[in-house]
């Protein structure tokens, strides 16, 4: 936790030191941070919690013991055959995790290359470009992906880039915008009057200031991945058993919510506070790193 | 030979209401380590000039219709931006109106003030380092080492324009211009500003091109100035002979214009009228239907700057013909 400077000769307070002070004052992102976080970590150490604290593994059937609620021995009950929740849970949320994150970081790097060369080119590349999005953009991506999953079989690997290869557009057009708005700024100006090449220009000088909405973007796109991901899920496209993930594990759970209610509860309540902690934390950094916000 | 010559300089916008001419038929020089300034009000065509000789006018709408801008042998108006940037911040610095705006937010101060160096030079980070060290100090910025781990929002407005002077002077350049580097300063600052510039034009010996709305600051700093008018040059002159010697109507209205010429509570004088519609030009002089001296034949016809005495250049009709003195 950063102490407010008070001595005179203090280092001075770095660009993400002050992002980081104005994130802790808002006290909401704050705690979607730590959720995410926690989750994050129960998640990616699913395999020593499941082997020395919960003593089952995701897919260690039982089937004389079946569906039973919450109990001593499974915390989270089971589902029909007899598999421990909690540890399907943390499993799913490894793979929903890591889809989230992979897709976003897909879209990421192909939004943010697009976008930035499109609106530095201006002109007639920047139109040529945009209409392609356009049209990308007039695509119903459910059926595209359903296409994808269809011809290429069913992949995990394959989910990742589908997904992140329909969420790129919108990154494209923030990018680009940004980029038209900051490319008229004077400092831009100034770097070509001091020589500075284009491409110099555009990666050490523009993209720098897009880092805001960037991460903004990119935490608000990694919820809508994992939404994407559980809706392809519950049509059967998605992740196949006995893997599972949150998606997987709210549509296995929604078919029998009238007589086993804690196989959909559970996962939904996950899922639920990693989006809900994910949006806290975007908002919260998109008022954190806006720089016209701070001293000026 | 002068440093920079410009000849002929015509700089137009094409936007969707018309043709708008903002540099018409514009030629000048500039000696080494001479100071030239550049006056006239907004919209008259100065920083058009400057931006077109830069390689900075956003093309389109923007178009260089006409002219020459002879740098050191070089056409800068021919040349590709690709060779244009060996002269840019190289060789011609620039230093831009607002200095909260012209430097990079999220870029350290130490960083940008050594990109020039990095990219023209060749030169290693650390001496590149020393070198910027000195720099801000040479600008009069107290304890570098600290300052330049810094961001430009913890800059003041004076000590920004502070490093971007040391940024566009830290590869020692032939020519500085500065773009009304003073306007967006509050009026001790600009005197500030104004000291400093003179004190590293004394020691480095440049070249400056300084573009001004203000007579005063002109005729403290600049060896010789050009007066301009609606993208028109009115006349150009020694300073002392711009203001004892005047040769133009609207150099002398704009001199009646200073306040602290007038005799305390009288009305201040101004100008009658608006600045022309670049869009829609008339023929002949661009001021004659606000001048208090015009005749008939100022609105026919291209009036073309003249030399009317030694080095003095004058683009009125009734000085260049009747000898009228103002």
């Amino acid at each position: 936790m950063p102490t407010p400077n008070l001595q005179p000769d203090e280092k001075s307070a770095s660009f993400w030191q002050d992002a980081w002070h104005r994130l802790w004052k808002n006290k909401l992102a704050i705690f979607g941070l730590l959720v995410v976080i926690v989750l994050s970590l129960l998640c990616f150490l699913a395999a020593p919690l499941c082997h020395f604290v919960i003593g089952f593994s995701y897919q260690q059937q039982n089937l004389t013991l079946g569906p039973v609620g919450p109990n001593h021995t499974h915390w989270l009950g089971t589902d029909p055959l007899g598999r421990d929740l909690l540890a399907r849970l943390l499993y799913g949320g490894q793979i929903s995790l890591m889809i989230g994150l992979l897709a976003t970081v897909v879209s990421l790097v192909i939004g943010v290359t697009y976008g930035a060369v499109s609106g530095f080119a201006g002109g007639k590349v920047d139109m040529v470009l945009m209409r392609s999005v356009d049209i990308l953009y007039a695509l119903p991506y459910t059926i595209f992906v359903i296409l994808l999953t269809v011809f290429f079989g069913q992949n995990i690997i394959l989910l990742f880039v589908a997904i992140g290869a329909v969420q790129w557009l919108t990154m494209a057009r923030i990018v680009r915008g940004q980029v038209m708005a900051i490319k008229q700024q004077e400092f831009v100006e100034a770097a070509r009057a001091l020589g500075l090449r284009r491409r110099r220009i555009l990666f050490r000088h523009i993209l720098p200031n897009l880092l805001g909405p960037i991460i903004v973007f990119a935490t608000l796109t990694l919820p809508e991945v994992m939404l994407l991901e559980a809706f392809l899920s519950f049509l059967g496209l998605g992740v196949q058993a006995p893997h599972s993930s949150w998606g997987v594990l709210i549509k296995e759970g929604a078919e029998m919510m009238e007589e086993y209610p804690w196989l959909l509860t559970y996962p939904a309540v996950a899922m639920a506070l990693t989006l809900f902690s994910l949006n806290f934390l975007g908002d919260g950094l998109r008022d954190a790193l806006d720089v016209r916000g701070s001293k000026d | 030979m002068p440093l920079l010559t410009v000849n002929n300089l015509q700089t137009a916008f094409h936007t969707r209401a018309g043709v708008i001419r903002a540099v018409q038929d514009v030629s000048f020089h500039i000696e080494r380590g001479e100071t030239l300034g550049i006056v006239g009000e907004s919209g008259s065509g100065k920083s058009v000039t400057c931006y077109s000789i830069m390689g900075l006018l956003p093309q389109p709408p923007g178009r260089i219709e006409a002219g020459q801008a002879i740098f050191d042998g070089a056409d800068l108006l021919a040349l590709s931006q690709k060779e244009l940037n060996k002269y840019r911040g190289l060789r011609i610095s620039m230093i831009f109106q607002d200095p909260m705006t012209s430097l990079n937010p999220y870029l350290r101060i130490g960083a940008q003030l050594i990109e020039p160096l990095l990219i023209h030079e060749k030169i290693d980070r650390a001496a590149a380092h020393r070198r910027a060290l000195d720099m801000l100090a040479e600008v009069g910025i107290p304890d570098p080492g600290h300052r330049m781990r810094m961001y430009p929002h913890e800059f003041s407005g004076g000590m920004r324009q502070r490093v971007m002077i040391a940024m566009a002077l830290i590869t020692k350049p032939d020519l500085l211009i500065a773009d009304e580097p003073t306007t967006a300063l509050d009026v001790t600052v600009q005197a500030q500003i104004l000291d400093l510039m003179k004190k590293m034009r004394k020691e480095l010996g440049m070249a400056i091109l300084l573009i001004s709305h203000d007579l005063g600051v002109v005729s403290g700093f600049c060896d010789r100035v050009m007066v301009m008018y609606a993208g028109r040059v009115m006349e150009s002159a020694r300073t002392g002979d711009l203001f004892y010697e005047t040769k133009h109507p609207y150099t002398r209205a704009l001199q009646k214009s200073i306040p602290a010429l007038q005799v305390k509570g009288r009305e201040l004088y101004t100008i009658a009228g608006a600045p022309p519609d670049l869009l829609r030009p008339l023929p002949g002089c661009p001021f004659a239907p606000r001048c208090d001296y015009v005749i008939d034949a100022c609105a026919q016809g291209e009036i073309a700057e003249l030399e009317v005495a030694p080095a003095h250049g004058s683009a009125c009709l009734r000085v260049q013909r009747e000898k009228l003195t103002l």
